[in-house]
């Protein structure tokens, strides 16, 4: 599979997400936010960390960028898209996720393991996964406390457009285990066609056994399938 | 406009000072010329009273390749592999202005590291505030604690070890001590010194502003009532461009166009000319109406003392200005060329077609002063404290006491404010001896810590100097790399007090001497004196941090429990030394006394048998015994782990206050699968180590039978509550 890694001024977790894309057999490229040209790609993937230093408001300019244009059409020809982290709060400023992600309850920045739970595997970017696992998954962010619309959470919770919540170790989904405070737990969301997910937790930190575990890896080989 | 004694004053120089500047000169300076010299002869950038005592310690080695003097110091870890790694102070801004103080402090030390070619892999830091119940320190450690955080998270590097004191000896002059440690190849260092006449200097990175006028001669004085006042005078971060400025400059140093680079920290433009000069033996030529100015009309004063973040002064090979300009463009960065190096040895200030300074290079650098100040010895305090003498604890009730007192609970409200995965190498985290980081794409890792023990130095600095050296390498033994060399930052207060230049002295005589023993060069370092407030003087603090060379990573280990039935064995002897011990001080104040005895043979020969049983494969987890004792360490190694020791009575010591809570040096925890204690017994025997088994693991319960029996969730509830109340 062709993947993409769009590079922006402040990302910092695109050698990361690189070295686990190759890891896991994908032909990766890295696209810089200036290009006009998205190279031909299966899956594109948008980096966490802090694209523009987080001004303005994270994810806020690089949803304005010149790759982001191309990335939005791609997206709506159904090419696959993966928002870690900052990447998410790029696509919820794109429009192409509902909802926006606020600062964390506690309002510091949570740089922690945690669980999340997948509780809908019936697509593209999951289905390596049993329904039910619990993940052990990393967290690093300002902003993870995701927030929507009655209609537009109902609409997630109903059509099973939420992959992953954030659970104990047990897989108990309640709001002591969230440790963001995101609405319904919510970890990570998809459009209703499922190809463009966005997600807070980083699964390229976990595809290593030696720095880690291998809990990430199967968001990625579920694509090969 | 006239020099007078005020103006002289104002600028942090006494007056033999500025006689020494016009005999210099030959003329008396400009007001410029003036501010340029206190940027230079200040404390900070001129080391002029800790110079002499630096000279002794030793930094040479068979891995160093760049010893002090340099951005930061390199050592070779095999292969084509290098790392560059540095400590460095943020004490004075970081009080007056927490967040940013804390945020440029980790910012600097990073551009130390990256300034010579390595990417930076991992962050460190040091920080001490005042008792938990002062005023002030609740806001001052938010403010850091974030800072150091924001700054880190956003660039990119995990922060990866730490360590964090309370003590009310820093209620008005805190300490943030940062360390960075980056990866190179051992062929593309990149250095300061200038070489060439007619080559390009080149200005890159951020605009100059008003911001961090001063700072470095503000980071040379005590504080007293109007610090606040200084305010003006602590920089603004900007990781998001530090971050740019990285890429680009590592993109630039890909190819062969840098002669040398240097960044622009204390005292800004006029340091980074002038030690890239000076290093060279040249002079050089500014036009600063070429700075690019966040302000309009800022005067050459200002530019040359503005110590603005996330700049660099580089000098460029003829012919590649436009290719190096292009990838500065790329992440939208200033590259102006600003100056020239010259054979004149001056450094030539031009601005608006006149030259408005004009000041010999040695005049700034080797001329500038040095003191070899008047000391005095410390004496080893005598042992007053006799344990027969105090109101008796139980043992359960002074373990809990210690494991939830703010020193020793557990630090993961700190850590967990941090990014520490980022970059996907960080092996261990926070929270063991030592973190473990991976070289990218390589089987082998390093290991990294820092450490201090103020108590220790304050009650004997010789003692206490060897002893953080010991306690830094210990740390990296017990996760099972081989230490390699440090990097250290001298905290101390007020150098023209005699006591206090003897706590640096004598601090620094027992660093070289554990240094030299145990072959743990210094390879860089910082030292900030004036640590003090109204002529109180903070405890002696140096701080080391270590780097430690893992060439397997799965030769590692940690501190938490692994087996039921394991047993525990403690290397290194116990001798019941109980002053200077956290049990006295947590239990009943008691901080009299002399600090724990260094051995440095039984250090080394400990610490080698413990390596050499962990390269073997033959201990499941090793902690070593520091402060607060054997039984603050056993119960740590207790934490995460799932199981508890059941803990045999002691032989020897009839005291079995002294036996848990004694701070003897020179000892290890090893956990052991019974199949291979002979084998282990074998080798630490014809070594000639003191060695004895202490316990067994079992589940769920931390016990001497008898004496104590705590579950292992209460222990980790007492050490995880004290953050939560506070």
């Amino acid at each position: 599979m062709n993947s993409s890694v769009i590079v922006f001024p402040g990302s910092n977790c695109d050698r990361d997400i690189a070295v686990a894309l190759e890891k896991l057999q994908f032909k990766n490229k890295m696209v810089w936010h200036k290009d006009t040209v998205l190279p031909k790609s299966d899956l594109v993937v948008i980096p966490g960390g802090f694209s523009y230093g987080d001004y303005l408001r994270s994810g806020a300019i690089a949803a304005k960028s010149n790759i982001l244009n191309e990335v939005i059409k791609a997206a709506n020809n159904g090419c696959l898209v993966l928002g870690i982290c900052n990447g998410f709060q790029i696509l919820t400023e794109t429009g192409l996720l509902k909802g926006v992600l606020l600062k964390n309850k506690n309002l510091k920045f949570l740089g922690k393991d945690i669980c999340v739970k997948a509780i809908n595997t019936e697509n593209k970017f999951c289905n390596k996964y049993k329904n039910g696992q619990i993940l052990k998954l990393n967290i690093a962010h300002n902003e993870g406390n995701y927030f929507t619309n009655k209609e537009h959470l109902k609409e997630l919770e109903d059509k099973n457009l939420i992959p992953f919540k954030y659970c104990d170790k047990n897989g108990n989904i309640n709001e002591e285990n969230n440790p963001n405070g995101s609405l319904n737990n919510i970890a990570g969301i998809f459009n209703n066609k499922k190809n463009i997910l966005g997600m807070m937790p980083h699964p390229e930190r976990m595809v290593d056994q030696v720095i880690s575990n291998n809990d990430g890896t199967n968001l990625f080989t579920s694509l090969i399938n | 406009m006239t020099i007078t004694n005020s103006i002289v004053e104002k600028h942090g120089l006494k007056s033999e000072e500025y006689s020494k500047i016009k005999e210099l000169l030959n003329r008396e300076p400009n007001l410029l010329e003036l501010g340029v010299f206190s940027a230079m002869w200040n404390e900070h950038c001129s080391y002029k009273s800790s110079r002499v005592h630096l000279k002794n310690l030793p930094t040479k080695g068979k891995h160093v390749i760049q010893g002090p003097g340099e951005n930061a110091g390199v050592i070779d870890i095999g292969d084509d592999d290098a790392i560059i790694f540095k400590i460095e102070s943020h004490n004075h801004p970081s009080y007056i202005e927490p967040y940013q103080g804390a945020a440029t402090g980790v910012g600097g030390i990073l551009r130390d590291v990256f300034t010579m070619g390595a990417r930076p892999i991992a962050l460190l830091n040091s920080i001490h505030f005042g008792s938990p119940d002062h005023p002030k320190t609740k806001s001052l450690l938010n403010g850091v604690v974030s800072g150091i955080g924001g700054y880190g998270n956003c660039i990119g590097i995990p922060t990866v070890a730490g360590e964090i004191k309370f003590n009310s000896t820093y209620n008005e002059n805190i300490l943030v001590n940062a360390m960075a440690v980056g990866h190179a190849k051992k062929d593309k260092i990149f250095y300061s010194k200038a070489k060439g006449l007619n080559k390009s200097v080149v200005y890159v990175g951020s605009k100059t502003g008003k911001d961090g006028i001063h700072g470095a001669s503000m980071a040379s004085a005590e504080f007293d009532e109007n610090s606040e006042d200084k305010k003006p005078t602590v920089q603004v971060g900007d990781p998001f461009t530090e971050k740019l400025l990285m890429e680009a400059c590592l993109e630039l140093m890909k190819d062969d166009s840098i002669i040398s680079i240097q960044d622009m920290g204390a005292a800004g433009l006029t340091s980074s000319s002038v030690e890239m000069a000076s290093k060279g033996d040249l002079g050089m030529e500014l036009q600063l109406d070429k700075i690019p100015c966040r302000e309009e009309n800022m005067t050459p004063y200002e530019m040359m003392l503005s110590e603005s973040q996330e700049r660099m002064l580089i000098i460029l090979e003829d012919g590649k200005e436009k290719d190096a300009k292009k990838i500065f463009e790329k992440w939208d960065l200033d590259f102006v060329v600003i100056g020239k190096t010259t054979s004149t040895n001056n450094l030539t200030l031009n601005f608006k077609g006149e030259t408005v300074g004009e000041i010999p290079i040695d005049a700034l650098a080797s001329k500038a002063p040095v003191y070899d100040r008047k000391w005095t010895k410390t004496k080893l305090p005598e042992k007053k404290t006799q344990i027969k003498d105090l109101k008796k604890i139980n043992i359960e009730d002074a373990l809990l006491k210690i494991l939830s007192s703010p020193n020793q609970s557990n630090k993961s409200w700190i850590t967990n404010q941090f990014d520490q995965m980022v970059m996907t190498n960080t092996v261990q985290r926070s929270g063991s001896d030592a973190a473990i980081i991976r070289i990218h794409k390589k089987e082998k890792a390093i290991a990294v810590t820092v450490d201090s023990s103020a108590n220790y130095c304050k009650a004997h600095p010789f003692t206490g100097g060897k002893q953080v050296v010991c306690e830094n390498w210990r740390n990296i033994i017990s996760v099972g790399a081989k230490p390699i060399a440090i990097t250290n930052c001298l905290n101390f207060g007020n150098p023209e007090n005699s006591k206090v230049m003897g706590q640096f002295a004598e601090c620094l005589l027992g660093i070289k001497e554990a240094c030299e023993f145990l072959d743990y060069p210094v390879v860089s370092g910082n030292v900030s004196l004036y640590n003090g407030t109204n002529k109180k003087n903070i405890h002696p603090t140096p701080v080391i941090g270590g780097i430690g060379l893992i060439s397997n990573i799965n030769d590692t280990v940690n501190q938490f429990l692994k087996k039921d039935e394991n047993i525990i064995l403690q290397v290194g002897k116990n001798f019941g030394q109980l002053s200077q011990s956290v049990f006295l001080e947590e239990v009943y104040s008691i901080t009299d006394g002399p600090p724990p005895e260094i051995n440095l043979s039984n250090e080394k020969n400990n610490g080698l048998a413990v390596l050499r049983l962990i390269n073997d494969k033959l201990v499941s987890s090793v902690h070593d015994i520091s402060s607060g004792g054997l039984l603050l360490a056993l119960a740590e190694m207790t934490f995460e782990s799932g199981y508890g020791i059941k803990i045999n009575k002691p032989k020897n010591l009839s005291n079995l206050i002294e036996y848990y809570f004694s701070e003897d040096q020179g000892r290890y925890l090893l956990e052991i699968n019974p199949i291979h204690l002979k084998k282990v017994n074998k080798i630490l025997e014809e070594n000639n180590i003191f060695s004895e088994v202490i316990g067994t693991v079992q589940k769920d319960y931390l016990e001497v039978p008898g004496e104590l029996k705590i579950n292992i969730n209460d222990l980790y509830k007492a050490n995880n509550t004290w953050y939560n109340n506070y």
